[in-house]
């Protein structure tokens, strides 16, 4: 029996070092634990944190698994046998109040964190944020510069080291706006509006994507985020300034049309107040919005 | 559209693919060689007499349970083709279509919980409750049957989308607007919404019964603090289904209403908003968390203490604990949408209700791991899927409390860790538990015990596999991979994913071992026969009845003195005591009326589906009459008389004084127990 148990433990513990091992593959690389900006580093954080301070009772839980298996494995006759202890008020106390303890502690990061790390509070109230407004299209992003006065598909470009306020809004179905190396996701909503603010403290080149499942497309739904300095993000826009094509109802009714895969298309000019009408076309009862985002049965 | 086939044509048929072909075909050549293997055994009139008309909860329990074992294999082959698709799809398309992917991953969730978790979970309480609190029944044997049957339909509708037709593509939660009529014009959605509809009303109807048979159908004694912990589980269980269900109910039907005659609840425009439905559906989907896990747990603490061999440690605080979680599953719902934009204080609100579970969680834990705490454990497959859960499941609590906290959530949301932790808690948690209970209590429904080994061998297989499955699942969280995706171009996803295909495949020989156990126990079963009622030295009154028990369970309704009622018997020596007298029982006739009831309701959902709507004002009529029927019958129980208990339970005895000696005196670590004596 002994033997068994020993070339059993000894088939988990490699079970567990291959996982391990595997675990090792990109982890320390990945865009949640070496993120580009400091929302996303907070939340990180905080995630580590409570692991650390959770391992307070799992810890505890395996080393009492494994040491209660051993000892009082049925055919160890030395160890001692009560088979009619049921309760003992210390352990009562014990098993109550550590996880109580715990979770007081978490709940007070989780309060605080949760207004601090608020998608919709601004991260420096002092600085005016770029404003860039995000649209789910079936499958694909549009992101808006109303200040630049300039729209791009599938890419976003920021400059470093300034906040940036993400307007969000779908023109199909339920969409989720995920940025894993510079913060959270928010949903997108047809009608609806939300908001997420982002900055990116390190230059470089990650990528964010819809992670809400949107039908066909959205596996390749995905689209690059560009990080560069002022100068980096001045010669972009004036790169999409001078793109030919202008996004005015006719082009955006064109575009909102389910496609895949759609390259990067940079438009040098919005029509006025375009992200604010495609909320507000959702609060009119107008039947004629059906047909321009319904989809046809997909074939196989 | 056709007046008489609705939407039905023979393009619904699927011969435009080979994929779907083939799962049409496996589907039906799985019924015809059931069909085959009854009528080679000639068993249609006591599949039919015996089983599908019977009223007997014990039956109902253990057909329950084989509907979720055929639900298992259709939800586990969706698993493997989904992680076999995710191993190869890095920067080519793989083998399945993304419209095939997520018909696949659609019906994985829903098959998983809805087809596969509550029959199982059904059909263990059915099996082990009324005997638990020494009952002759439970409540409403009619209306439980119905629940039967009507879980069933739900599950044919799941497995017919298959042969005709599509199945949902709205993932398990069919969320709107997705799933409304203008991006899913198809049949798949409503297949999903009748499945999950027609179902929950069984599940509804289930709470109501289990519910009042445990607060009416006691045995003497058995006063609520002297229940087997098991016994609480379902009582806060059946609780949270009565309150939970007509939240599903309600959603669905809704959704209903906007596909079939164009409403517009939860439309993008039109004055319709999805968010109700997203409420609404968590109303109910995080309590069902809790009402699949808490029987788990009141498995979990009948099998450590057995197979420790001592009491359970800590019931008041058990009982207190399942609770606590009962009452504050309600509290918890918005968690399942953080990033929805609702404000600081709503999200932390929640975030903090949430963590808040994991106190009566953990208190569980450490109960369970003091009862073991100076026992004497005999290591029977049972038991290692309880030590297996205790291990693995504290990592699922662990990352459980981590998506609770709203900015972790943000970032972990809709990702591959979020996939991981839910099916951390749902596999050791609720399966192994399931499986501890089938394994723990097969001899009480059949008479014999299952092969240990070839259960053993499942363990080690399941348990190995889930952590090779789900590790790297957690990892790709790190690494941003959103759920539900049919192919990628991040070729760092690519290793975890082969790893966790790996990990199903070891699920797979875990649920191969299953099928081998099933197999060799039922020819070896003269070897493995349980003689006595008790096969492990148990605890609670369950094991008082013979096994299989009698139709009537307690042939003189036991007097409880005390909690592990049972073993406080046999420690009294009057476990085995043979009653002066006799009396008639009364007990329900068998009734096809129940299955009638089930089988339109399939007709309806199928009708619904296609909009055939004669057929399914035709269902709905038959139904109300069945039910008239039934309700105008005031014949509906038979006597058994004195002298017919007498026989049966004289057979008992004899087969007792055959069984001198503790089916548990072999195994290594027998602590030693009073020999059941079988009085003259």
């Amino acid at each position: 029996m002994r033997q068994t148990l020993a070339y059993r433990f000894k088939g988990i513990a490699s079970a567990i070092a291959a996982a391990l091992v595997c675990a090792g593959c990109g982890f320390l690389t990945s865009p949640v634990v070496d993120p580009n900006g400091p929302i996303a580093l907070t939340e990180r954080d905080l995630l580590f944190k409570a692991v650390a301070i959770m391992m307070i009772v799992i810890i505890p839980v395996w080393v009492m698994a494994a040491l209660f298996m051993w000892r009082y494995r049925g055919t160890n006759r030395g160890a001692r046998y009560t088979p009619n202890l049921a309760y003992y008020w210390p352990v009562e106390i014990l098993v109550w109040g550590v996880p109580a303890a715990i979770i007081v502690w978490l709940g007070l990061h989780l309060w605080h964190n949760t207004y601090k790390l608020d998608p919709y509070s601004a991260i420096d109230p002092s600085v005016e944020p770029l404003k860039v407004e995000a649209v789910a299209q079936d499958w694909k992003w549009l992101f808006i510069y109303p200040e630049q006065n300039i729209a791009v598909v599938n890419e976003l470009v920021l400059p470093v080291n300034t906040p940036v306020s993400i307007q969000i809004t779908s023109d199909t179905v339920m969409n989720s706006l995920l940025i894993p190396a510079l913060a959270g996701q928010i949903y997108a909503m047809a009608g609806m509006r939300t908001e997420l603010h982002v900055l990116a403290d390190k230059p470089g080149h990650f990528w964010g994507r819809n992670a809400q499942y949107s039908g066909t497309g959205f596996a390749d739904q995905q689209f690059e985020v560009i990080a560069g300095t002022k100068e980096d993000f001045d010669a972009w826009v004036d790169k999409a300034k001078g793109s030919g094509d202008t996004l005015d109802a006719a082009t955006y009714e064109k575009l909102a049309k389910p496609s895949q895969k759609v390259p990067v298309t940079y438009y040098s000019g919005v029509a006025p107040n375009l992200f604010d009408g495609i909320i507000a076309k959702y609060a009119r009862n107008d039947a004629e919005l059906r047909p321009s985002t319904a989809r046809a049965e997909p074939a196989e | 559209m056709d007046i008489i086939f609705g939407r039905l044509t023979i393009e619904s048929l699927p011969f435009y693919s080979a994929i779907a072909a083939s799962g049409a075909a496996i589907t039906v050549l799985g019924a015809l060689s059931v069909a085959g293997v009854i009528t080679y055994f000639g068993a249609w009139r006591l599949v039919l007499f015996d089983w599908v008309s019977s009223l007997d909860h014990k039956k109902i329990g253990i057909m329950y349970i084989m509907v979720a074992l055929v639900m298992l294999m259709r939800g586990f082959i969706d698993a493997a083709m989904m992680r076999s698709q995710q191993a190869i799809a890095f920067n080519n398309d793989g083998y399945l279509p993304p419209s095939h992917f997520d018909q696949i991953f659609s019906s994985h969730g829903t098959i998983m919980i809805f087809f596969m978790a509550m029959p199982f979970l059904s059909g263990l309480i059915n099996l082990v409750m009324p005997q638990q609190i020494g009952s002759r029944d439970v409540a409403f044997p009619f209306m439980n049957s119905i629940s039967l049957w009507l879980t069933t339909a739900g599950a044919g509708l799941v497995l017919i989308s298959l042969v005709i037709g599509k199945f949902s593509t709205a993932g398990w939660t069919g969320y709107p607007p997705y799933s409304e009529s203008q991006f899913t014009p198809g049949v798949g959605v409503d297949y999903w919404l009748w499945a999950v509809l027609i179902s929950g009303i069984g599940s509804t109807m289930t709470g109501i019964n289990f519910l009042v048979t445990i607060i009416k159908c006691r045995a003497p004694g058995m006063y609520l603090l002297r229940m087997p912990l098991f016994t609480w589980t379902v009582f806060v269980t059946s609780i949270l289904m009565i309150f939970a269900f007509p939240a599903l109910t309600v959603a669905c039907g809704m959704l209903v209403l906007d596909r079939t005659l164009g409403f517009h609840f939860f439309t993008n425009a039109m004055g319709g908003n999805m968010m109700n439905y997203i409420n609404l559906f968590w109303l109910w989907g995080h309590p069902e968390v809790y009402i699949l896990i808490l029987p788990a747990f009141g498995v979990f603490s009948e099998v450590v203490a057995v197979f420790s061999q001592k009491r359970l440690f800590g019931y008041i605080s058990l009982v207190l604990a399942t609770m606590a979680i009962g009452l504050l599953s309600f509290t918890v719902w918005l968690h399942h949408f953080f990033t929805m934009g609702s404000s600081a204080r709503v999200n932390s609100f929640f975030g903090t209700m949430t963590t808040i579970i994991a106190v009566p969680t953990g208190v569980k834990v450490f109960d369970w791991l003091f009862t073991i705490f100076r026992g004497r454990i005999i290591f029977k497959a049972p038991m290692l899927f309880t030590l297996g859960f205790l291990v693995t499941f504290t990592i699922g609590g662990l990352s459980g409390v981590l998506l609770a906290m709203p900015p972790v959530d943000y970032l972990m949301h809709n990702t591959t860790f979020l996939i991981a932790h839910f099916h951390n808690v749902i596999i050791p948690g609720v399966l192994f538990g399931y499986l501890a209970g089938y394994m723990f209590w097969f001899p009480k429904a059949f008479g014999f015990k299952l092969n240990d080994k070839w259960g053993a061998w499942s363990f080690w297989c399941w348990i190995i596999g889930f952590y090779l499955a789900f590790m790297p699942l957690y990892v790709l969280g790190f690494l941003g991979m959103p759920r539900r995706m049919e192919h990628y171009e991040i070729a760092a996803w690519q290793p975890h994913l082969i790893v966790a295909a790996i990990g199903a495949f070891i699920i797979f020989l875990g649920i191969v071992c299953l099928a081998v156990q099933l197999v060799v126990s039922i020819r070896d079963r003269e070897q493995l026969l349980d003689l006595t009622g008790d096969p492990w030295n148990g605890r609670s009154l369950e094991w008082g009845t013979s096994s299989p028990a009698a139709p009537y369970n307690f042939a003189v309704l036991p007097q409880v003195q005390s909690v592990d009622a049972w073993w406080d018997m046999k420690q009294r020596g009057v476990a085995y005591q043979r009653p002066d007298h006799y009396e008639d029982i009364t007990l329900p006739k068998n009734t096809f009326i129940s299955a009638f009831i089930g089988g339109a309701g399939f007709v309806f959902g199928f009708a619904m589906i296609w909009y055939m709507w004669w057929l399914a004002i035709l269902c709905l009529a038959s139904i109300a009459g069945a039910i008239i029927i039934r309700a105008s019958d005031d014949d509906s129980d038979y006597t058994m008389s004195a002298d017919e208990v007498k026989a049966i339970e004289d057979a008992r005895f004899a087969q007792l004084a055959k069984a001198p000696k503790n089916e548990m005196e072999d195994e290594p670590g027998f602590a030693g127990q009073p020999v059941p004596e079988a009085s003259t």
